[in-house]
């Protein structure tokens, strides 16, 4: 029972670090929490399940489409409103990211109604794999092993490419990045269209588990962004963890405590976490030299 | 021998503080050139204005950097045309290692081979680099920090390169270590235009010195002449010449330059 808990739990929490990540991309880079990635990764699911059902393509190009449409959405956010305010204060951009989450919100309801749609995926729910003491679905198991590989690509990404490195420069010191001949601007499109990408793979991988309507990412962004704010905010490794440990937690307060206020332990956490250690379990407290 | 950097009259704003006040300033091949002055003169402020890293700056005033005009221009491509520069205070990247922070100072490039090439002529002028290679750079000494913003900006290759105070809080051995690395950089024939309150260092490695009062300059001229100056001595280098009551004679020398 333990095992199963937590083994269910890691699957739902490898899809909120996602969303985690997503979001610290942003936060890092732009200094701001996105408010619109949920809708951001909702509407990307939407057109993956265009491109699936209403055309007939298959799923490895629905899936393919769906990611470049999030890419594109993501970069052209950040060039339509981001880039515009000029010297914007953290209120100011929260209020931008506030605002496009409701563009979008908006378009999907238009487009595709509040129905409730079912996107049809390769990889079953019910089918179980067997792993000694306790069982996996298929689905599961394909979340947890595309949500490792993703982190790895990241890590490999921010490690050993230019342009990662000078991305991670660029949200360091972006006088320094620009004086160095980075172009951030650039930087930006690039960070708003990976973190789109990233969210767009969790909304995907999430809605044949949950059902494909406008609300499909409303829960998950708070608890991806409260798995942020539980490793940090600023390290990736910090908030993909954070979002590992919401998910297990969460599960396994389902599983012995309540069912029904399992949505509540995220909050609960969150609360604990702004009171005990507010920087996030996994921020590095580092000590700028003057 | 050519102009590399000729300024004209330039004024900046910072908001509504006027900050540089008509500044005139050539950068020949081949030479170190000093500007001195007080704390809040404006030194820092004529660097970021050429670099363009002040919006909508220079108010006044044109600036030509291998005969083309870069005034407007943002910092991303002044960079690509061969001009560095070292800030104030470092800005290193701080949880970047010693090597990625160098390897950001080549961003611009694609060359591999004059990057590596690269690469061991600036641990050849700092070999504390070297062993601190994969350390962040914000765990650094200061004056390791400072080595490595230089090296981090020579690695662009360029034509001319900008030093804002890099004696800024190092040691007396540590900055007489880091001039005479300047030297030995401009000797490969790279300009610099150095920024300093170190009147006697600066003046003893440069060429031309210039000093800045307010947003102007108020003397230019060789650095060996410079430094027998009685003014500069007096006001830039702490050299106590006759002392007259009440300091009237501070005044009267004051006087003279404006
Ligand atoms: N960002 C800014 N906003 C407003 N005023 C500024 C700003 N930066 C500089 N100033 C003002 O412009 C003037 C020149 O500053 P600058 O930094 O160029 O001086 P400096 O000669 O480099 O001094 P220091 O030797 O202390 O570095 C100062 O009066 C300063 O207060
Ligand atoms: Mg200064």
């Amino acid at each position: 029972m333990f095992l199963q808990l937590l083994l269910s739990g890691l699957s739902f929490g490898s899809l909120y670090a996602l969303i985690a990540l997503a979001m610290v991309i942003i936060y890092k880079t732009s200094e701001v929490p996105n408010f619109g990635q949920g809708e951001m990764a909702m509407l990307s699911t939407f057109v993956a399940f265009t491109l699936l059902v209403t055309y007939g393509h298959s799923f490895a190009i629905s899936f393919i489409g769906a990611l470049l449409f999030a890419a594109l959405l993501g970069a052209f956010l950040e060039f339509v409103f981001l880039r515009r305010a000029k010297d914007p204060n953290i209120l100011s951009l929260i209020l931008i990211t506030l605002g496009f989450e409701m563009v979008l919100y908006g378009v999907a309801s238009w487009k595709w109604g509040a129905d409730q749609r079912d996107l049809p995926f390769p990889v079953s729910d019910f089918d179980l794999v067997n792993l000694g003491p306790a069982v996996i679905s298929y689905l599961n198991l394909a979340t947890l092993l595309v949500t490792l590989a993703l982190m790895l690509l990241l890590f490999l990404f921010f490690r050993y490419t230019k342009v990662g490195i000078a991305m991670k420069a660029t949200q360091q010191n972006p006088m320094a990045a620009r004086v160095n001949g980075i172009r951030v601007n650039r930087i930006l499109s690039v960070t708003w269209a990976m973190s789109s990408t990233i969210g767009a793979v969790a909304g995907i991988m999430l809605a044949p588990v949950a059902t494909l309507d406008p609300n499909l990412m409303l829960e998950p962004l708070l608890k991806g962004f409260a798995s942020a704010v539980l490793g940090g905010m600023t390290t990736l490794v910090g908030s993909a963890l954070g979002g590992y440990i919401l998910g297990i937690i969460e599960n396994l307060f389902g599983g012995y405590v309540s069912l029904e206020f399992k949505s509540i332990v995220a909050f609960g956490i969150i609360v604990l976490v702004l009171c005990f250690k507010p920087s996030g379990l996994f921020a590095k407290h580092y000590i700028k030299k003057v | 021998m050519g102009t590399l950097l000729e300024i004209k009259n330039i004024e900046t704003f910072y908001g509504l503080i006027y900050a540089l006040r008509g500044v005139s300033l050539t950068v020949e091949d081949n030479t170190i050139t000093a500007v001195l002055g007080n704390n809040g003169a404006g030194k820092s402020t004529i660097l970021k204005t050429v670099m363009g890293l002040l919006d909508d700056q220079p108010d006044k005033g044109t600036i030509e950097f291998l005969g083309r005009r870069i005034d407007g221009k943002d910092p991303e491509v002044i960079v690509r045309m061969g001009l560095s520069y070292v800030p104030e205070g470092r800005e290193v990247f701080d949880e970047l290692t010693v090597k990625e922070n160098l390897l950001m100072g080549a961003y611009i490039r694609r060359d591999r081979g004059g990057i590596k090439s690269d690469f061991d002529r600036i641990y050849g002028y700092f070999p504390i680099l070297k062993q601190r290679e994969n350390q962040w750079a914000g765990t650094l000494s200061g004056g390791e920090q400072q080595m490595l913003a230089i090296g981090r900006a020579l690695m662009n290759r360029p034509k001319l390169l900008f030093l804002d105070e890099p004696s800024l809080g190092l040691s007396p051995l540590l900055v007489k270590e880091i001039f005479r690395i300047i030297v030995e950089i401009s000797r490969q024939g790279v300009s610099i235009l150095l920024v300093e309150q170190n009147a006697r260092m600066a003046l003893s490695i440069s060429h031309v010195g210039l000093i800045l009062e307010n947003g102007r300059f108020v003397m230019k001229g060789k650095s060996n002449e410079l430094m027998q100056d009685k003014d500069v001595q007096e006001f830039y280098m702490g050299v106590r010449s006759e002392e007259s009551a009440k300091g009237f004679q501070r005044w009267k020398r004051k006087k003279r330059w404006r």
